[in-house]
């Protein structure tokens, strides 16, 4: 066995629509090692969320998996019963929501919610009610405590609307982690704070997975986060991984023209004056796409030999690119 | 800045929104809430340039937008345009005003008429300033339009639900300038899209206004967006102008302990991890009870006692470059040397 925490191999999940299948997810690849921070970049309908929640066994009608592995710690959790499923969902891998204000329960308190969650995970609890009680509302107040929320006794209390938007994406970091998860996934854990809130947020996903030496999945549409905070990225694209390697390699010389065209995309101060060059062009509708590379609509370097499915091909270091273009020769 | 005299000035504008008071509040004698979202800001716009305007959410710059378009009306304070007094106008006059003064909304979903076409949207502008004889050159001049937005003609009859957020945004874009104005306020026109439709977007606000002769108020919480396309740059804390001037100065020499802390907390792909970040503790204050002194003293790691009693008054720290901090005189700073 390799340090491996999650594998995930030939992952295709579709949902069925009136107008046709669409194939979210095709054909993805993916590996979470221990310890690590994977960033998984991508646009709206790349299917980066949509992989995640597979993962989690969170896809539900007319959403489907329809093919694919997923190895957690070796086991195969699409074999799992729904039972099995569950205890693992929550306890080994936890999953943050992009909007905290939906993903907690507006009708409980913040305490309540992280009751739950141990009462469901955490088998070390004492069994006599009054001393369970107790344990959790230690934990509940620790864990407050290491998101950063102060008075924590008190905010247990509250309800996620009395909470501002930083506040709650922490409070549901806490839940998250209050079972100690060997995984954390979190989905856009920051798109919708401000810039000054996300720095916190971030800092604390990367003070926290040092901590407890959890991994963590950092599922984001922010090239400047994951360059900050990831050791490895996944870049994806209509569905499919497109390129794969340690972040600095990925973003310093970016292999696919999908990566490059995102990076050449990014304004920032330096590039005053000068034009950005932004893809042209949309993502392709998932649903009957032609066999041939994705990207082959937008591609300034396109050419007749991308008329035909593309697969992954090596790009030296620990990387990987979804290009015929690519080969490992040209690595530097 | 350009010698000449400005396109708009905006002197000393606030904002405030009432809360009401219910019976019982009346009758208990419990004061108003009132929200003072602006609270006096001052600035000026020269033509042609790019002014962009920074800051978290609830810090009052899209209604410093909207008030200066009078969508909002203004509480107090002057807003002159082009030499006229722009909140001295009565309505018609005003209703003329605008079709030299428009706006482009953030949510390309919201923004549009779900029951109205794309011809009909983008034409109402020209009807309402009676800009065309006939219906046929209405037709006309929305499909020159919008071919000059990156769409087709052929898009005329079809409604906002048939298009991708990108293309809306360019459809809010035609109905903004199909009046031919001379002053926009794009009030966080890219921060709905995606990172490759963001950059589609941005390049042909830029094309249009070197095309058509623009104006800019660029409002955005992004940074480097702020930072690639604007002339100068306003950044706005808690309804207040905490720095102003030359983007070049105020992103690459911030003196403003927030503009740092700004400056500091954006995840940039060119420079990973080589600095030290600025931790801001804590969330913006609600400006329901703003805290009294300098409105930042409550997050700035530089505060002491003046601070927390005086608010700061602007002061010029360099050619067309203010602050207000009371501390500016130490040359403080949030950042690491080589950053700044």
């Amino acid at each position: 066995m390799t340090d491996a925490l999650l594998e995930v191999n030939g992952l295709r999940t579709v949902f069925d629509t009136r107008a046709g299948t669409v194939c979210a997810v095709d054909g993805v690849d993916a590996t979470v090692r221990r310890g690590e921070c994977l960033g998984v970049v991508g646009e709206s309908g790349s299917g980066k969320s949509v992989t995640f929640a597979s993962v989690m066994g969170l896809v539900r009608p007319p959403g489907r998996i329809e093919a694919g592995r997923i190895l957690f710690e070796g086991r195969d959790l699409r074999a799992l019963s729904p039972r099995q499923m569950r205890a693992i969902r929550g306890r080994d891998i936890a999953m943050t929501m992009q909007d905290a204000l939906t993903a907690l329960n507006p009708a409980l308190t913040v305490g309540e919610q992280m009751a739950e969650m141990m009462e469901a995970h955490d088998e070390s609890l004492p069994a006599s009610r009054g001393a369970r009680r107790r344990a959790i509302a230690e934990r509940s107040a620790e864990m407050l405590g290491l998101v950063g929320i102060p008075s924590a006794g008190e905010r247990l209390r509250q309800y996620p609307h009395e909470f501002s938007g930083g506040m709650r994406q922490r409070i549901m970091i806490a839940i998250a982690l209050a079972s100690r998860p060997k995984l954390l996934i979190a989905d856009e854990p920051t798109t919708a704070l401000d810039v000054t809130i996300q720095a916190q947020v971030l800092e604390l996903i990367t003070d926290i997975r040092a901590e407890l030496g959890m991994s963590v999945v950092l599922i984001t549409h922010d090239l400047g986060v994951v360059a900050e905070h990831c050791d490895r990225v996944m870049v994806m694209y209509a569905g499919q991984v497109v390129e794969t390697g340690p972040t600095a390699d990925v973003i310093g010389a970016p292999r696919h023209p999908y990566t490059k065209g995102l990076l050449a995309s990014i304004p920032r101060l330096a590039l005053r004056g000068q034009r950005i060059r932004p893809i042209e062009g949309q993502v392709p509708e998932l649903i009957d796409l032609p066999p041939q590379c994705r990207f082959y609509s937008r591609c300034p370097e396109r050419g007749p030999e991308c008329l035909r499915p593309v697969e992954m091909h090596d790009a030296g270091e620990g990387r990987e690119a979804r290009c015929v273009r690519v080969v490992p020769e040209m690595v530097s | 800045m350009t010698g000449s005299a400005p396109l708009l000035e905006v002197d000393k504008l606030v904002k405030e929104y009432r809360g009401g008071r219910r019976l019982a509040d009346r009758l208990t004698g419990r004061p108003e809430t009132v929200v003072r979202a602006v609270t006096g800001v001052s600035l000026s716009i020269a033509r042609g340039e790019i002014v962009g305007l920074i800051g978290e959410s609830g810090c009052g710059k899209s209604t410093l937008g909207r008030s200066i378009l009078r969508l909002h009306e203004p509480t107090s304070g002057r807003v002159t345009f082009d030499g006229t007094d722009v909140t001295a106008l009565a309505a018609p006059a005003m209703k003329a005003m605008r079709r030299r003064m428009q706006i482009i909304f953030q949510d390309p979903y919201a923004s549009l008429n779900p029951r109205r076409t794309v011809g009909e949207i983008v034409g109402l502008p020209l009807r309402l300033h009676g800009l065309a004889r006939s219906p046929a050159e209405v037709r006309d001049l929305v499909a020159a339009m919008i071919e000059k937005v990156g769409l087709k003609s052929a898009h005329l009859d079809r409604y906002p639900h048939q298009f991708s957020g990108g293309q809306r945004q360019r459809i809010g874009i035609a109905r903004a300038l199909v009046s031919h104005p001379e002053f926009i306020v794009c009030d966080e026109p890219v921060s709905a899209l995606d990172v490759s439709i963001q950059a589609q977007i941005i390049q042909l606000l830029t094309d249009l206004k070197s095309e058509m002769g623009l104006t800019y108020l660029f409002i955005s919480h992004d940074i480097s967006v702020i930072g690639y396309l604007s002339d100068r740059v306003a950044v706005m804390y808690l309804g207040e102008l905490v720095e102003f001037g030359p983007v070049e100065d105020v992103l690459a020499r911030p003196r403003h302990p927030y503009t740092q802390s700004l400056m500091s907390a954006v995840p940039e792909v060119d420079r990973p991890g080589h600095r030290h970040r600025v931790r801001l503790e804590g969330d913006l204050p609600s400006p329901l009870a703003p805290p009294p002194g300098c409105r930042f003293h409550t997050r700035c790691p530089f505060a002491t006692d003046i601070c927390r009693r005086e608010a700061p008054r602007t002061e010029t720290v360099g050619p067309g470059h203010t602050a207000a901090c009371h501390r500016l005189s130490e040359n403080l700073s949030l950042l690491d040397e080589e950053q700044a």
